[in-house]
């Protein structure tokens, strides 16, 4: 078993995928999940899969960790085909599931130390760990709480803290922080960083936007296909819809006068704001214009596309979701 | 429609919820955050009568909880922060199951639920078994499932939890439907900028009231531009 990952072999390996997957496609029973994928994982990064509900991203996942029959296409970690080599490719990866489950009857420091453990960290090493662990997951005054009664947001964190207390070479994250509140997640994500920098790649799903832009390559999956597929800093900065951030007191009115403004594609909520996209320039006599027509709007300002936009424009794109 | 007064829950030694005092009027949206273990979750279990207070009271839909949780049971929705679907049932059966539990014949749980379905998306899965459906999906069905039989009052515990920009967005809609006909809806989020589709909101911290107001309320008082800010401000406690 690996317990750190190995950096002197870094050089000949850093061409090579952690994850590859050529031509996959999976199906249950009468639904195909996944459709004659392709898509790399490189050494080193954190690579983000995004996408709707269903859109087969647990699948993928599965398949990596070598919980799925590949039987059409391959599917490879580490350079060896998953069907073949089970055993070694789950002694190098670390896998937390959408639903990890922790043992109910024992105490918070009961279930990091049952996976230290497991793991085989040396009792230094998980000291070392178990403080970041702690700072990050803010269990610590808990510790000697059975996880049953932690809130499902705590529980969420010891789980992650579980999946966290070894640093194997590729660490697959399904949707890790479901449920977990705006600071810890930030925190969340420095650990995942830390991670990286010693040497872990990182497969990470997330339903949150914010998250996929903090990733090094990000994988939008829908339908079981890929939709888009690169660097988030470089998706962002080349989208070419305009995007504009609009001011209102009445935003779901302001919502209805825009959608029959034919120079605007979509409009979307995004907390106080409401966001349009259009496909040429909105100058300022035209807000000035809509504004005499709907008082409510009260500013307007072209931004640039977050994740969230792009997101949601390819899918309002697809009509028979 | 809901009123606590000094609501507090202990666990052994340890306090859950201290002495909350909360005031929800009909049609209102009210919004619960507050970080990991806030007592969001406490509280609207002893609100759904499911766990009593150990001291102070509370009034739902004009129920004593103390004298008449039965009723209170009655008269709400509630969707829990994990499922508590059957997975072992095709998703129309658990329609079906859920409107019985509230007196409903399995056509009218059915027909109640059918513009729901439409609205996300999800009459294709209406045969098959939920735990064959993908949890999102899940997610869209508990919702529906504390609606079917029109409660006055709704709690949603994270209903937007792990669900995708544009399903956030439709279940959202829904919420501010529901208050607009007047229904009164409570609900937890970890989403900021869904604080700001609330009415008003209470921040949770340590089992205590950190702040309640309107969103727009709130930022001004504190001198600050988003949620998220105001969330860090207050809610993490340090
Ligand atoms: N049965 C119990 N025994 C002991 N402590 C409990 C019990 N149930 C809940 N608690 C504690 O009460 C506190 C509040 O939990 P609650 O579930 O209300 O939090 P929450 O605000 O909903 O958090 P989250 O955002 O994670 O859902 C937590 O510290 C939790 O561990
Ligand atoms: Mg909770």
């Amino acid at each position: 078993m690996t317990l750190s990952p190995p950096d002197s072999e870094a050089g000949s390996k850093v061409s090579e995928a952690a994850v590859s997957l050529k031509g996959f496609s999976f199906q249950y029973q009468a639904h195909p999940a996944v459709r004659d994928l392709s898509l790399e994982v490189q050494n080193g990064i954190i690579h983000g899969l995004i996408g709707p509900d269903g859109a087969g991203k647990t699948t993928v996942m599965r398949s990596i960790c070598t919980l799925l029959d590949v039987a059409e296409g391959s599917v490879s970690v580490f350079g060896l085909e998953v069907n073949k080599h089970r055993t070694e490719i789950r002694s190098r990866l670390g896998y937390m599931p959408q639903r990890f489950s922790l043992y109910q009857d024992l105490t918070v420091e009961e279930n990091l130390r049952f996976f230290a453990r497991l793991f085989g960290i040396p009792e230094q090493e998980y000291a070392r760990r178990r403080e970041t662990l702690y700072s990050f997951s803010r269990l610590g005054p808990f510790q000697n709480r059975r996880a049953k009664a932690l809130s499902g947001g705590m529980k969420q964190k010891l789980a992650l803290s579980c999946a966290l207390v070894h640093a194997p070479e590729l660490l697959v994250l399904d949707e890790p922080t479901f449920g977990v509140d705006p600071v810890s997640r930030m925190e969340f994500w420095d650990i995942l960083h830390d991670l990286k920098k010693q040497g872990s790649t990182i497969l990470v799903s997330t339903a949150y936007m914010d998250e996929a832009e903090k990733c090094d390559h990000v994988t939008l999956l829908h339908k079981g296909r890929i939709l888009l597929d690169g660097d988030p800093a470089r998706i962002l900065k080349n989208w070419t819809t305009n995007i504009y951030s609009l001011g209102s007191d009445a935003p779901r009115e302001l919502a209805r006068f825009l959608a029959s403004q034919p120079e605007v594609l979509s409009s979307q909520f995004f907390g106080a704001d409401l966001h349009i996209t259009a496909k040429e320039e909105i100058g300022a006599t035209k807000f000035r214009s809509w504004q005499a027509q709907c008082p409510s709007l009260r500013k307007w300002e072209k931004i640039p596309a977050g994740m969230e936009d792009i997101f949601l424009e390819l899918m309002e794109n697809d009509q028979d979701r | 429609m809901i009123r606590t007064v000094d609501l507090t829950k202990r666990f052994g030694s340890f306090t859950a919820v201290d002495k909350l005092n909360l005031e929800i009027g009909r049609g209102e949206i009210f919004g619960f955050l507050g970080a990991n273990g806030a007592g969001k979750t406490t509280t609207i279990r002893i609100l759904c009568g499911l766990t009593r207070p150990t001291s102070g009271r509370a009034e739902v839909a004009g129920l004593d909880l103390a004298r008449r949780s039965e009723q209170v049971k009655r008269s709400i929705g509630y969707m829990s922060q994990r499922f508590a679907l059957y997975e072992d049932l095709k998703l129309r059966e658990n329609l079906v199951f859920y409107g019985g539990l509230y007196r409903l014949g399995p056509q009218t749980s059915l027909n109640k639920a059918k513009p729901y379905l439409e609205r996300f998306a999800m009459e294709r899965y209406t045969d098959e078994l939920v735990r064959e459906i993908p949890p999102g999906y899940k997610q869209r069905l508990a919702l529906i499932c504390a609606l079917t039989h029109d409660p006055p009052v709704v709690f949603l515990d994270e209903p937007t939890s792990g669900v995708d920009p544009q399903a956030r967005r439709e279940f959202w809609s829904v919420i501010s439907d529901l208050a607009a006909s007047g229904k009164t809806v409570i609900v937890s989020t970890h989403y900021m900028e869904e604080a700001e589709y609330c009415h008003r909101v209470l921040i949770m911290r340590d089992g205590i009231s950190a702040a309640q107001g309107s969103p727009a309320e709130l930022k001004a008082a504190h001198g600050v531009g988003s949620m998220q800010e105001l969330f860090l401000l207050l809610a993490s406690g340090e």
